[in-house]
């Protein structure tokens, strides 16, 4: 029968996929962006998870809010990315040092 | 028995989307395995019951988020080839942190497994109603004890679209644009002109 324990490998090995992915395109900023939803995603998995093992609620509202931030953060990610690729005419977060003084 | 299949049909594809968007070499196909990846989440989450989420993880990520990405990717003009340039280098690395990461994680869940280490119990103060839905039961829930945090979440949402219009808003300069109040004060004797040309001479205005 699947118990929590199921629930909470599959969403510890979709986190370190996430932060893998941080890892290996540290250049490509959108591929990290990515990687951040699958930690979110993740995160998501775990507080369902619980929630419907612990029979409470409270988990389902948190997903919920863990979602709306999601978006908010790939909607201000994104218009970050199209005015940095505007200013410079590439991605390459390697080397961002605009905001040094 | 067919529950425990789809468990492991959907963990599967999960995972297996989730590696392939880290691992793809164009950023559209990472895209698209992102979207396999929610979808198959969803599932996951209709087998314990939490219908809604499921759905809003369709909704939210797969029709805007997803999207979102999608538009961005293919608007841009990114020469992707270079970006990848530290990936090998990156590798072995990173393949450690995340072996150590997952082996620590992996650890606790075992550590609860065995039994040495008990799980919290639900405080009682947001308990799934026996008979209801689940979306009847969150929405009691999160429109009574959770209204200012919804409220909250709506106030984020705004100030994230405000603040993604303000970022990526321009003034574009050589624009004629309309102006009102100029339309608006013109008068017949400002805007037409009699003239008497001479003949085969044009009008220069």
């Amino acid at each position: 029968m699947i118990g929590i324990g199921h629930y909470v490998t599959v969403s510890s090995i979709l986190f370190v996929l996430g932060v893998l992915g941080i890892f290996l395109n540290r250049k490509n900023v959108i591929v990290i962006l990515m990687a951040i939803e699958l930690i979110l995603l993740a995160v998501n998995i775990n507080l369902v998870a619980f929630s419907a093992f612990l029979h409470d609620l409270t988990g389902q509202i948190f997903a919920m809010f863990v979602l709306t931030v999601a978006a908010a953060e790939a909607a201000i990610g994104l218009a970050i990315l199209v005015i940095y690729f505007r200013d410079r005419g590439t991605i390459a977060v390697d080397d961002v040092s605009h905001m040094k003084g | 028995m067919i529950q425990l299949l789809a468990f492991y049909l959907f963990a599967a594809l999960t995972l297996a989307a989730g590696a392939l968007t880290i691992l793809s070499r164009n950023p559209v196909h990472s895209v698209l395995w992102l979207i396999v990846a929610f979808f198959n989440a969803a599932g996951l989450m209709v087998l314990v019951g939490a219908e809604f989420i499921a759905m809003l993880l369709v909704i939210v990520y797969v029709g805007a988020v997803a999207v979102l990405f999608l538009f961005v990717v293919m608007m841009l003009n990114i020469d992707f080839a270079a970006l990848r340039a530290g990936f090998i280098k990156n590798f072995p690395l990173g393949i450690l942190l995340a072996a150590v990461l997952l082996a620590e994680v992996l650890m606790g869940v075992g550590v609860v497994q065995g039994g040495a280490l008990q799980l919290g119990t639900p405080d009682g103060s947001a308990p799934v109603p026996a008979g209801a839905q689940n979306i009847e039961a969150i929405g009691a829930v999160l429109y009574g004890k959770y209204l200012f945090l919804f409220e909250v979440a709506g106030v984020i949402l705004l100030v994230a679209m405000i603040g993604a219009i303000v970022l990526t808003h321009r003034e574009r300069k050589g624009v004629r644009g309309q102006n009102i109040a100029r339309q608006v004060a013109r008068r017949p004797d400002e805007a037409t002109v009699n003239m008497q040309p001479d003949v085969g001479k044009g009008v220069s205005l």
